[in-house]
């Protein structure tokens, strides 16, 4: 699998990270060899396999759909690198 | 024997005998950080918190009541949230963050009496293998080649836990290994690392990498440390949803055991053509060792072990990319402006990540894109069913399997990086435990020609770290390897 540029501009759009254009070639070619590395897989047979989703056998706990935690904005916004009072700011959205 | 090379369970001897003090120890850790500051070791020291916590370590043990750890200086993998504490995960995108909690088990640590000296240096958000992508530089190993000034890497990604452990910084310290980030750099930096099985410790307040497989650890200069050290660590905690509720073992009593009985697998597919020819020769020591102490070796096959690399590097990034979804310049960390809502995703990510990270970003979100998800990230999970399942076959056969850590020592600083595929390769042997959920613990075992330290690998089936302390222990005990400090 190789990627090419245009492939590489719409992931990094996807993960919401700017990549400058003369990045977009050296990172293509990085990706290609990760992925190419990658691509070895595909000769396993895994036709009768389920797939494993998690690190442990442990069986996720269940527990009642209630709020039991809250009540702490401050604590919540402290680290904020632009917090107004008990909330979060982001560039205007809406006109 | 100075202070700042006691063993854990030394110090913890002499301070219950009151022949040392708590305060006295951790001035003597304090001013070796100092006078090795060159290794850059610590993203962040606290001396003001070590004094505070030794003062109240010499009280309880006034008192005669002294948990496991009290007075014993650690050092804190800066990926573990401590209140009030600058938390970095050595990424310029957490710049400033101070959490308002303490993760599980660092809480657990202070609880137990240890005193925190500082946050520990590892490559940004523990992704790589030799702490060379922090934003906050390299940390040096303090080992040297015989006859070389050269800096070598302390492996990664605790990579700054391993340098102050090995140098006599700090007793002990926390680790968290995802793919080999305890056991490479214990072996790299000649100390014990041990990493528990998934689920043993919790991971609430440990900075997220790959979910399904990280998992907090100790590092230490002994085995037995780090069954004292690992005791404190781990135990159910009900917000993780993956932490066990099986009841802890005595770690320490299983030290003892011997290995006289058991059965030891040596998986034939961790012998590849063209590996070091050292490495290779310390691990047919550390066969004859288990043997002349009891234990049986017997050939065993992993015969998924190739396909393990490839498969972490689609399931690790996977998970990362959606992990590090919330760096968004929003809640915490770095924010770089922008005209619009996702420019100003855009820029603070960009600023904020640095290449290794942004790669990984880059093949997570592609094997999760629209199209590619079964065919990448499924298969990923069927084929890492298939590594599991091959343990689980090998252990019908054996108590615990032996393999060398890594496929090398230490390199040097700036080494490796003009292919990423290449550096992945300093895990071939860590991963696939990693991939299957099991323990694993590093060795220090012996030295290279040119004088390097290198690591046997101890594995076990889940939840039986037990059998792994017996086993590294009677290597240790074999090896007689000689530390730094």
């Amino acid at each position: 699998m190789s990627l090419d540029k245009a492939t590489v501009r719409r992931i990094a759009t996807l993960a919401r990270i700017e990549v400058p254009e003369a990045d977009l070639e050296p990172l293509a070619g990085e990706l290609s060899g990760i992925l190419g590395w990658i691509e070895q897989l595909q000769e396993v047979d895994t036709s009768a396999v389920a797939p494993m989703t998690g690190g442990t056998d442990v069986k996720l706990p269940w527990r009642a759909d209630v709020a039991n935690d809250g009540g702490m904005a401050e604590a919540v916004t402290a680290n904020a690198p632009d917090a107004q009072g008990a909330f979060f700011t982001v560039p205007k959205v809406v006109e | 024997m100075t202070l700042t090379s006691l063993t854990i369970a030394e110090a913890r001897d002499q301070l219950r005998a009151k022949k040392i003090s708590a305060v006295e120890l951790t001035e003597a850790h304090l001013a070796e950080m100092t006078k090795q500051k060159a290794l850059n070791a610590f993203v962040t020291e606290t001396p003001d918190i070590a004094r505070a916590r030794a003062k109240e370590a010499d009280a309880a043990l006034a008192k005669g009541d002294a948990p496991a750890l009290t007075g014993i200086p650690l050092g804190i993998k800066d990926l573990f949230c401590t209140e009030g504490v600058l938390t970095t995960a050595s990424s310029h995108i957490l710049d400033g963050f101070k959490p308002r909690y303490e993760s599980t088990v660092t809480a657990k640590l202070k609880a137990a009496g240890s005193v925190m000296l500082g946050k520990l240096n590892l490559d940004e958000f523990a992704m790589g293998s030799s702490t060379t992508t922090s934003y906050y530089g390299p940390t040096i190993n303090p080992w040297k080649a015989k006859g070389s000034g050269a800096d070598l890497v302390p492996g990664g990604s605790s990579g700054g836990s391993a340098a102050a452990v090995a140098g006599g910084l700090a007793m002990g310290a926390t680790g968290t290994d995802t793919g080999g980030s305890i056991r490479q750099p214990a072996a790299f930096a000649g100390i014990v690392g041990v990493k528990p099985t998934y689920g043993r410790c919790s991971r609430w307040g440990v900075v997220a990498f790959a979910s399904s497989l990280d998992q907090p650890g100790p590092m230490t200069r002994t085995v037995r440390d780090s069954a004292i050290m690992l005791q404190a660590m781990c135990g159910h905690d009900p917000k993780d949803s993956t932490s066990s509720k099986l009841a802890v073992p005595d770690f320490e009593k299983a030290l003892s055991r011997g290995v006289k009985g058991l059965k030891i697998g040596i998986p034939k597919e961790y012998r590849p053509d063209g590996l070091n020819a050292e490495v290779a020769a310390l691990w047919d020591q550390g066969i004859a060792w288990l043997k002349d102490a009891g234990a049986t070796p017997v050939d065993v096959s992993l015969p998924h072990t190739k396909y393990a690399l490839p498969t972490y590097y689609i399931v690790a990034p996977a998970e990362a990319s959606s992990n590090l979804a919330r760096y968004d310049g929003v809640r915490f960390g770095l924010r770089v402006a922008g005209q619009s809502l996702d420019e100003m995703y855009s820029k603070t990510r960009a600023a904020g990540f640095g290449p290794e990270v942004r790669r990984r970003i880059l093949i997570g979100t592609y094997v999760l894109s629209a199209g590619y998800y079964d065919a990448y990230y499924l298969k990923a999970q069927k084929v890492r069913a298939l590594i599991a399942r091959d343990f689980e076959q090998a252990f019908t056969q054996c108590d615990a399997l032996l393999t060398p850590t890594a496929p090398t020592p230490a390199f040097a600083i700036g080494a490796k990086f003009d292919d990423p595929v290449a550096m992945y390769l300093n895990d071939v042997f860590t991963v696939p435990a990693s991939l299957a959920g099991i323990p694993g613990s590093s060795v220090p075992a012996g030295l290279t020609s040119t004088g390097l330290p290198l690591g046997l690998q101890v594995l076990t089936k889940r939840w039986d770290e037990e059998t792994m302390f017996a086993v590294s222990q009677t290597l240790e005990d074999a090896a007689a390897f000689k530390r730094l400090v």
